[in-house]
Parts: C-alpha cells; sequence; structure tokens
C-alpha cells in the first residue's frame, strides 16, 4: 500500500524539516578493535577471528592504539572536544550476528564531544552541520539470507553468519539537530556525507567508500510547523548506504511526514528501512524491546585516557583538510570555481591532484579525467578509481602528446587501449604501433597509392571538387594505421592537385 | 507493590531471551522479591557526593599495538558450533516470529 | 611404586614435591600417576573433577622429566613438574571446558587461558577440570549441572563453592594444588569448608584472560594448596602483567613467598592486625567465633599488635554485591545463545522456529534455576528507570566500601575475620533458600568489592570436627602483607596440632583406615 506523499515543495512550503545523521566510517586500522585479528575485504568468511572477536568464553578485549589515534584525528578535523577521560560501554541485545550479544561503544563518556564541520553546497552556499560527539565502536559480522527471494531477510529460511567484520573498529558521528536548511535539507546531507568521506580519507583513518560499507549513516529527520520551535517526532531511517539513498530518504521522509501532518495525523517514532528497489522508505519490523539496551560501563575495559602530549602529537601529524587542499589548488591549477567544482562533483580531486603530480598539465589532467575517462566510468557503472587507469598512465600519455608522438586521436586510441586492459600507455603504443607520421616522403608516397587506386576520385578532386576528399584520407589513415595527421594529409592534396 | 510483578518477571525473561516455564515465573518471582527487599537498603547509603566505582583498582587502559597475530583457524572458529554451512555458522530463520 | 609409598608422596606439599623432582628422588610422571591413582579411588566418593586429563597430564610429565633429566630446567619456577587441578572456569585448549553448565557441555575450547600457558611453561602437569556450581555461581557446588562435590571431611556435606571441586581434590590429596576463580569468596569459602588454604589475589594481579567470566569487575583467579607457601609459589607462576587483559595491573608479583618464608619465622612484631568489627556476632557460629579468636590470641602471641577496625559500609557489601555481581552476569552470560558453540535447542512445535526462540529455549535448557534467577536480577538492576536505583547505587557503595578498607589499612596492615560464619552444611540445607545461601559469602564479598587481596587459612576444628577458615585481608598490590601473617599462624596453630590439620581427616579412599600418616 503506497503510503501518501506531499509535493516535495509544497511540504518545505509548509513545514521546516530538521535532520540529523549518524554515520558509522569503517576504521582502516590493520586489526580490530579489541583483538589482534586482520581485517580484510573480501577474506573467505570466518577466517579473520581470535577467541575475543569470535566471543568465545574467557575472551578479553583490549584497545587498538591506533584505533584510538584515528579517533582523535577525526576529532580534531570535527572541531569537536576530546574528552580527557572516556569510558566503554555494552550495549546489550541478541542478535545473530553479534558474538557477544552485546556490542561495545561508548555512552554518556565518548572520546569526542561537541564539534562541528563547515560544507559548501554545490553552488557553493556555506552551511555548518554542528557535531554532537564522534564515538568509537566494534561493529557486528555479516548475515547472509538463505531460500527467501534476491537473499533478503524476509520469507528466508535460515541464515549463515560469517563473523570477520565482527570487531572492526567504527566511529560513528553524531550531528546534533540541524536546522534551518530548509528545503535544501536533503543537498545538506549530501554535502556533509560526503565532506566527512574526503575527511576521513584525507586522514587515512578509512577507505572512505559507502559501496564497500565503509561508511553508512542512519538518517533522522522530523518536521514542524513553520515558525514552531519545538522539535517534532521524528523517524529514523537505518543503514542507508549510499549518498543518493541518504538524499532521496530525506526527500521521502519529507513528503511522508508532510503528508500525514497536513491531515492532522502523528508521526510514529519508529525505524525504517530504505528500499532501493522502491526508492521508498518502509516502516514496521520494529525490534521488540530494542528500546531498552541497558548499557553500563564495560567491565573488562577501564577508562581510556587521551593526554594533551597525546593529542598534541597526533596534531603534528594532521594533513591538510580538504576544504583548505581544494582552494589551494584551484589557485595552483588556475581553474574557475566552476571548473573546479566539476572535478569535485566527478570525484575526481584526487585523481587529477595524482595526475598533476606525474607531471600533467592541470588542464591536461581534467580533461582526460572528466572526458573520456569518466564516460567509460558510466559505461560501465564503475568509479574512476576502480577502471584500470592510474594517473601516471594519463600523465604519460599527455607527455607523449606534449613531446609530438601521440596526436589527439591516437592518444584517446592509447587510453582507449589502456582502459581495456592491454597494459601501460607505452605497452599499447607499442602493441598497435601508434605514431604519428608527418614526415612528407611516407604521406606522399601514401597519397599517390590513394590517388591512383581511386581515378575518379583523383578526377573529382582535379576538377575542384573537394568533397570526396575524406576517402583519400580515409585510404591514407589505413595506410598509416591511423598514424597520419589528417590536416597534413589533406593539405598535401590541395597541393598536389594544384600543382 | 512488589518489586518484581509477575508481568516484570514475564518482561525480564523475554530480556534475556530465556523462555521461561510458567512454574519458573512463579517461583522466582517470589525468590526476587525477598532479594530485592534486602539489596534495597544499598539506597541508604548511596548519596549524590558518593562517586560510583566501576573497576576497583584504578587503571587507566592500555593501548595495543596494532599488529596483527595468527587467528584461529576455520575449523577452530567453526569446532564448536551447533550447525554449520559453507564455512559459516547457521542461524534459524531471523524473521517471522511473534515480533 | 607402592600404594604406601604413593600415599606417602600425594600428602606431601607442593613445594616438597618440587624439592624431590629437584633432587630427581621423584618423576614428575611418578606424581602424576600417584595422583591419578588416589583420584580413581577418591571420585566415587567426591566428585571432585569433571574431566580428568590423564593422558594429557603423563604426556607433559613425561615431556618435563625428559628436559629435567637433560638438565633443561633452568629458569623454570620452583614448582616446575608438580602436577596441578584446574577449576572448569578456566580454558583449556583441547581440554573440555564446561564451567559445569549443560550450555557448554562438550565444548573443547580452541585455546588456553594465560594462566594455563604460565602452568604449561612451568612444566606443571594438569590433571584435570574441577567441579563448581554451574559458572561459578553458588557457595555449595550444589548448582553443578552435573552433580555436587562431596566434602572429604564428611560426604554428607558440602565442601563449598563455588570452587568446592579444586578445594576438595586439595583436601583428599587428589592433586597437591589446584586453581580457583573467585568472584565473591569462591576460592576462600571452600578452602574454609574443606581445610585447604585458598588465595584471591589482588584483582588485576592475575591475568584473567581465558577464565570464563561471571562477573568481570570482580573475578580473580587464585591458588588452592594445603599450606601459605605452596599457594604463593604457586601465584607467582600464575601472577603478573598482561597485555591480554585490560584490567591486568602493570607490575611484577610481589615477593609474596619470600613473604610466606619469612612468616614461618613467627616474628610479628611491628605487623598491625585490624579486627574487622562488622565481621563477627551475629550469623558467625560459636565453634567458627572460638576457633577465630585463639588465632588472633596466637597472632598477638607472635609480636602482632590488634586493633579493631571500623567498616560501617561492609553492612551494605552483600546488597551491593548481589546488583553489581548479577548485572554483570546477565550480560557476561548473553553470550552462550546456541549460535557458536554450546548447546542449541530448537523451540517445540507450535512455536516460531526462529532464531530468537532458538535463543530462548537453548538459554532456557542449559542454564541452572541460580543462574537464571542471577540473569533476571542483573537485568532488571540495568534497566533503564532501575539504573540509578540499583546499579549507580551499588557502585557508590562499592566506593564507600573501598573508603573503609582505605581508613581501616591506616590503622592495620592486615585485616581479618572468619572466612565463612559457619562450618561446611548438609546438602539440601540452604538450596531452597538464596538469600541464606548468599549469607555464606558475607565475610568475603568486601574483599572483592573493593579488589583487596584476601586468603583463607585453616584455623582448626569447630566442636563439630569441621574446618574453620581464617581469612586475611591486606591493601591493593600488596599481597605480601598478608602471606607474612598467615605463613607465622599457619605454623603457630600446625605446632600446637603437631601437624598440618589433614592429620584429623580420614581418608578411606587411600586405603588406610586409621588416621592418615605418621
Amino acid at each position: 500500500m503506497p503510503e501518501k506523499l506531499m509535493k516535495y515543495s509544497d511540504a518545505v512550503k509548509e513545514f521546516d524539516p530538521v535532520f540529523g545523521l549518524e554515520t558509522h566510517v569503517e576504521l582502516c586500522t590493520q586489526t580490530k578493535l579489541f583483538c589482534p585479528a586482520h581485517e580484510e575485504f573480501g577474506a573467505e568468511p570466518n577466517t579473520e577471528l581470535t577467541p575475543v572477536s569470535l566471543g568465545l568464553p574467557g575472551s578479553l578485549p583490549v584497545v587498538n592504539k591506533t584505533a584510538v589515534d584515528f579517533a582523535i584525528k577525526l576529532g580534531l578535523a570535527l572541531h569537536c572536544q576530546i574528552n580527557e577521560w572516556s569510558q566503554f560501554a555494552r550495549k546489550n541485545y541478541f542478535y545473530p550476528d553479534m558474538p557477544r550479544d552485546y556490542q561495545i561503544s561508548q555512552f554518556d563518556k565518548p572520546t569526542n564531544g561537541n564539534g562541528y564541520l563547515d560544507i559548501e553546497l554545490d553552488d557553493g552556499t556555506p552551511f555548518r552541520v554542528p557535531i554532537e560527539r564522534a564515538h568509537i565502536e566494534d561493529d557486528a559480522g555479516k548475515n547472509t539470507h538463505v531460500g527467501g527471494a534476491d537473499g533478503r531477510i524476509e520469507g528466508a529460511d535460515h541464515s549463515l553468519v560469517d563473523y570477520n567484520r565482527a570487531g572492526v573498529p567504527l566511529i560513528e558521528i553524531v550531528t546534533k539537530p540541524v536546522e534551518g536548511g530548509g528545503d535544501r535539507v536533503p543537498e545538506i546531507a549530501d554535502a556533509y556525507m560526503r565532506a566527512i568521506r574526503d575527511i576521513v580519507r584525507a586522514l587515512g583513518i578509512s577507505h572512505g567508500r559507502m559501496e564497500q560499507g565503509n561508511m553508512r549513516a542512519d538518517v533522522n529527520i522530523s518536521l514542524r510547523k513553520k515558525g514552531e520551535t519545538k522539535l517534532g517526532t521524528r523517524s529514523e531511517t537505518k543503514n542507508v548506504n549510499t549518498f543518493r539513498g541518504i538524499k532521496k530518504t530525506l526527500q521521502y521522509e519529507i513528503r511522508r511526514q508532510a503528508a500525514i501532518l497536513d491531515e492532522g495525523g502523528e508521526i510514529l517514532q519508529e525505524t525504517r528501512h530504505w528500499d532501493e528497489a522502491t526508492q521508498t522508505t518502509a516502516g514496521g519490523r520494529v525490534k521488540s524491546d530494542a528500546n531498552d539496551y541497558r548499557y553500563f560501563p564495560d567491565p573488562d575495559l577501564v577508562m581510556l585516557h587521551i593526554t594533551q602530549d597525546h593529542i598534541d602529537e597526533i596534531a603534528k601529524t594532521m594533513p591538510e583538510m580538504p576544504r583548505e587542499h581544494r582552494a589551494r589548488l584551484q589557485k595552483e591549477w588556475k581553474l574557475s570555481d566552476l571548473e573546479m567544482r566539476d572535478i569535485i562533483n566527478a570525484d575526481a580531486l584526487d585523481l587529477v591532484e595524482e595526475t598533476v603530480k606525474d607531471g600533467a598539465t592541470a588542464a591536461g589532467a581534467r580533461k582526460w579525467w572528466l572526458g573520456e575517462i569518466s564516460r567509460v566510468a558510466n559505461e560501465r557503472s564503475l568509479s574512476l578509481e576502480e577502471l584500470p587507469i592510474t594517473p601516471a598512465d594519463v600523465a604519460e600519455v599527455e607527455k607523449l602528446v606534449a613531446d609530438g608522438k601521440l596526436n589527439d586521436k591516437l592518444a584517446k586510441q592509447t587510453v582507449t587501449g589502456v582502459l581495456a586492459g592491454e597494459g601501460t600507455p607505452d605497452e599499447v603504443v607499442k602493441k598497435h604501433g601508434y605514431q604519428v607520421v608527418s614526415d612528407d616522403g611516407a604521406l606522399d608516397k601514401a597519397i599517390d597509392e590513394a590517388l591512383a587506386a581511386n581515378p575518379d576520385v583523383a578526377e573529382k578532386l582535379k576538377s575542384g571538387n573537394m568533397k570526396p576528399m575524406g576517402a583519400i584520407i580515409g585510404a591514407v589513415m589505413r595506410a598509416t594505421h591511423g598514424q597520419a595527421d589528417a590536416k597534413a594529409v589533406s593539405a598535401l592534396v590541395i597541393k598536389k592537385m594544384k600543382g | 507493590m512488589p518489586t518484581f510483578t509477575r508481568e516484570t518477571v514475564e518482561h525480564l525473561g523475554h530480556l534475556a531471551q530465556i523462555a521461561l516455564t510458567d512454574e519458573e515465573a512463579t517461583r522466582m518471582q517470589g525468590e526476587l522479591n525477598v532479594i530485592a527487599d534486602s539489596i534495597n537498603k544499598v539506597q541508604e547509603v548511596a548519596s549524590d557526593d558518593v562517586e560510583p566505582t566501576a573497576n576497583p583498582v584504578p587503571l587507566e587502559a592500555y593501548l595495543r599495538p596494532d599488529v596483527p597475530e595468527k587467528p584461529l583457524t576455520r575449523e577452530e572458529a567453526l569446532s564448536g558450533a551447533p550447525a554449520t554451512e559453507d564455512g559459516m555458522f547457521v542461524a534459524p530463520r531471523i524473521l517471522g516470529g511473534d515480533e | 611404586m607402592s600404594a604406601a609409598n604413593e600415599n606417602e608422596l600425594v600428602k606431601l606439599n607442593a613445594a616438597q614435591m618440587a624439592e624431590k623432582i629437584r633432587n630427581k628422588e621423584v618423576s614428575s610422571r611418578e606424581l602424576v600417576d600417584a595422583e591419578l591413582d588416589v583420584i580413581n579411588a577418591a571420585e566415587p566418593e567426591l566428585h571432585a573433577f569433571l574431566h580428568v586429563s590423564a593422558d594429557e597430564a603423563r604426556a607433559q610429565a613425561d615431556e618435563f622429566d625428559k628436559k629435567n633429566a637433560a638438565g633443561e630446567t633452568e629458569g623454570l619456577p620452583e614448582l616446575a613438574g608438580v602436577p596441578i587441578a584446574i577449576k572448569d572456569m578456566i580454558v583449556t585448549k583441547g581440554i573440555p571446558t564446561t564451567a559445569a553448565s549443560k550450555i557448554l557441555e562438550g565444548w573443547v575450547p580452541p585455546y588456553d587461558a594465560t594462566v594455563i600457558k604460565k602452568l604449561k611453561a612451568a612444566g606443571m602437569p594438569l590433571l584435570g577440570k574441577t567441579n563448581l556450581d554451574e559458572f561459578a555461581q553458588g557457595s555449595s557446588t550444589e548448582h553443578s549441572a552435573f552433580g555436587p562435590t562431596h566434602n572429604p571431611w564428611d560426604t554428607e556435606r558440602v565442601p563449598g563453592g563455588s570452587g568446592g571441586g579444586s578445594a576438595s581434590a586439595v583436601a583428599a590429596f587428589e592433586a597437591p594444588l589446584a586453581l580457583g576463580t573467585d568472584t565473591g569468596g569462591s576460592i576462600r569459602q571452600p578452602g574454609s569448608l574443606t581445610g585447604t588454604v585458598g588465595v584471591k589475589p589482588t584483582y588485576g594481579g592475575v591475568s584473567r584472560f581465558g577464565a570464563i567470566a561471571m562477573a568481570s569487575s570482580l573475578d580473580q583467579i587464585g591458588p588452592v594448596s594445603r599450606n601459605v607457601l605452596d599457594s604463593a609459589l604457586l601465584q607467582e607462576v600464575i601472577g603478573g602483567h598482561d597485555v591480554r587483559d585490560s584490567t591486568s595491573i602493570p607490575m611484577d608479583v610481589p615477593p609474596i613467598a619470600k613473604a610466606a618464608r619469612e612468616g614461618y619465622k613467627r616474628d610479628l612484631k611491628g605487623v598491625r592486625v585490624g579486627l574487622v568489627k562488622q565481621l563477627s556476632g551475629d550469623g558467625y557460629q560459636p565453634g567458627v567465633e572460638a576457633r577465630f579468636n585463639e588465632a588472633v590470641k596466637l597472632l598477638q602471641d607472635m609480636g602482632a599488635e590488634v586493633v579493631e577496625v571500623d567498616c560501617p559500609h561492609f553492612d551494605y557489601a552483600l546488597a551491593a554485591y548481589y546488583i553489581i555481581m548479577p548485572s554483570e552476569v546477565s550480560s557476561n552470560l548473553a553470550r552462550y545463545d546456541g549460535m557458536r558453540y554450546g548447546l542449541r535447542v530448537m523451540p517445540p512445535e507450535g512455536v516460531p522456529q526462529t532464531a530468537a526462540n532458538m535463543m530462548a529455549y537453548t538459554r532456557e535448557a542449559g542454564f541452572g534455576d541460580e543462574v537464571k534467577r542471577r540473569i533476571i536480577l542483573g537485568i532488571y538492576a540495568l534497566s533503564a528507570g532501575y539504573y540509578d536505583a540499583w546499579y549507580g547505587s551499588a557502585q557508590k557503595v562499592r566506593t564507600l566500601i573501598i573508603d573503609d578498607f582505605n581508613k581501616a589499612f591506616e590503622k592495620a596492615d592486615v585485616l581479618v575475620a572468619p572466612t565463612s560464619p559457619t562450618t561446611a552444611f548438609k546438602f539440601g540445607e540452604k538450596m531452597n533458600d538464596p538469600l541464606t545461601m548468599y549469607m555464606s559469602d558475607v565475610a568475603t564479598i568486601p574483599a572483592n568489592m573493593a579488589g583487596t587481596p584476601a586468603m583463607s587459612i585453616p584455623a582448626g576444628l569447630s566442636d563439630d570436627g569441621l574446618p574453620v577458615g581464617f581469612q586475611f585481608m591486606a591493601p591493593q598490590k600488596h599481597d605480601e602483607q598478608m602471606y607474612k601473617p598467615a605463613a607465622a599462624l599457619e605454623a603457630a596453630l600446625e605446632e600446637q596440632w603437631g601437624g598440618p590439620i589433614w592429620q584429623s581427616l580420614k581418608t578411606p579412599w587411600l586405603g588406610d583406615n586409621a588416621n592418615a600418616a605418621k
């Protein structure tokens, strides 16, 4: 039964949406949060476990120093108050993928409290998102559902559990209720998520890849009548794992809640799920008693003490933050705001930067990544990084062009070859024998042969009808395996005809 | 009213994920109320100015270096499992109960 | 070796056994075989063991003997080669570990507890796993899912608990040493009821890694032996910092064996002994109080200065304990859900066959009454709305108890009290009255709440002919402060008795009808 929705523009005219995001970022430490088991994406099920991450009787958690360092880094980047004393607590609930049937998280004493993040929307509008806390916790295992349709939990006969992910460190970044976003709430959420992604990558604390589950968010939203100050009842949509999904969840929830409130109805405080297939959120499936997690300090872990010296040490290792970094690059590359935003919106900034470092011009690097390579990425539904071409490859192609060894056409063919997995640009060039032929002697011969082979065309050209010129150029190209410079061929033909 | 009503005991059994029998719940209710009467007295001395102690020996967390160690083999990990399939632990269906 | 020789052998203290091994008068294998013979003979009556790891023990002993013969034992602890029994609350790789619960029946751990690794490194063969109240919850071993252990002093009576198996095994010469775990008195109270020595080290003094958790902030592994020195030597083997346990104290084991040896000189001049006012009187059996007072007099005779100390919040210790302990139990025992190890019970027909129901029926079938009661109590204490009144208040009481200890230790170097208010009780006597059962630990709980070290040593027999325990408590991280007076008192008492307390123990399973030895 489809839910009633209000038109988005009407909904935001009548109501003021207030949202919040709880973003889970998976840290790229070598080992798990509380035990020295390695964690790698895609490992064989249940091969990355110690007695601790399997929750065996008698096992005890010990905190990973790197996870704490990463939390401090993120705290600094988000302008958080980094608490001298923080504490791990147990969040108790039963679920098959939880090895201990409690999660170790932080409750009333998180490592990072109170901060903010300044972001920019696509059109450059600045916005400040207030941060409530960023705390450390461990992840659960993964269930695979068997016997139902499409591996869904609904209708499944049983589930198979892989505990490899259990114990992987997460940081949960919780915003305060974000007010004042108005009709741009979905955009703000999107820009915020991308900013978090860029920050965790810049800090080197997470791979920040949503498609691999490195980041996911719980999306809270409530509406209130314009002019009111009291927050409305919110819905919470759990585990949204794409940028688009987050945006769409907010759009959908604003429309759904507005329709209910408009009719004088009440919003149910509930947990919902984003359904990619139907592009809707669905309620129901309220976990019984899930509201009473019986948090208490984990007696197996003692207080975490973070000294100012420790923070100062970490502060020394902080890289330039994405925003400052971008401003600097834009200036160095002499790009307009729009050009820069195109690069950013295409998720190509790191790639372009890397390509420039490898010797290409900014304009050249930008042209390739936003042009041909983006086109192929779209075609294959892959991210730029997933394609088999590296910034070094692109820089190499640009160098060949600059040295006059490739023309534009050959350069494009070379890139196509690299994208087809034929090897490095050098290897592709060698394999196909790509080489610009501008030597008049070599061309002369090819042109003469072409004219001789096509006497009727030669006749027309001689009489001043230049229309069939293409046929001669084509023949010359074939003869030179595409390595001829088309302009040079055309000029030579005209010269011959006139001569 | 006693601390533990019949409903409370049943609710707690649910939270504890224990399928208490009726007879058990009845017996336990009586026992728990006797215990509750005697332990309620902690509130007499727990005034606001007293700090709680979670761990008897004051320590700060030792931070472990982020270096991998040899994990359990999959055979070891699965050795105690009541049911396995394809190298994974089998859970009965998760939905379809009385939730 | 003849039966008579074996009997003499098993009655040696661990330190004496170790000396004979060093002098090559006896091999580790001979000791293991002798103990296994006693176990075979005594178990039908006592049921101190849940599992006897005879093959593993013999193999370990042979390995040690080979090393010893080759002179490769340098650097090993003094107790090298001496066999030991392990409470089945401690995880042993390849040897079944059950916590005396049906929910873990048949589980064979893929790893060793830190203390087990240390024992193995010390060449100390593991004789087997001893009985206990299920998940160490109880004071009589009657809550074991596999049947109770009997007290060798009177097999109609309980050996105390939860570590009744370890205590009985050591008292009955089935093992010279054992490990226990003490959360509210589970090493000391059985020690008291079986005439053995039981020590709860400073919280964090011995690694808990591999000790199945009951209440993490209270649990502590410790030694069980027949004399004070043996416990000190064993604690030196198992103690020390462990990076796998976040609550482990980063310091070396205090010089406890040295303190025990010092104590045997029976000079307690300059030692201030504090009598805890709150741990006597109502509820303490007259025979227990009589032995206690006589022992205090002996301490005084050896030069100790006896003072009375006031610890008013000890009166709230039992109540706070029965909030904190079940709270932690409710969470620590959540993992027994039928998914990864141990028992799985599917719901009966008519009940949806879901994961949640499987867990609920597994836990219903797998846990005994006492465990269920504590889980339910703990969940209540942690619930939103009751947390502050119960769990929060109990944690505050804990602070007050620590304050009481701190004040008391300004006046005294060591505190003393009877270990248990009563001697061994009969089976069934307290089973239907949880509260009375809980009272068995009234004098041992304060030390757990405060993380202070404490130990029980035999103080003689009550008028009912059953052992009485004398408890010492020392400041955190200063276990040596109790070992010295404990050793002194042991020596003084044994002089009075003309030998160890076990001379009065009848040991029909050793084949001798008269009182043993000499």
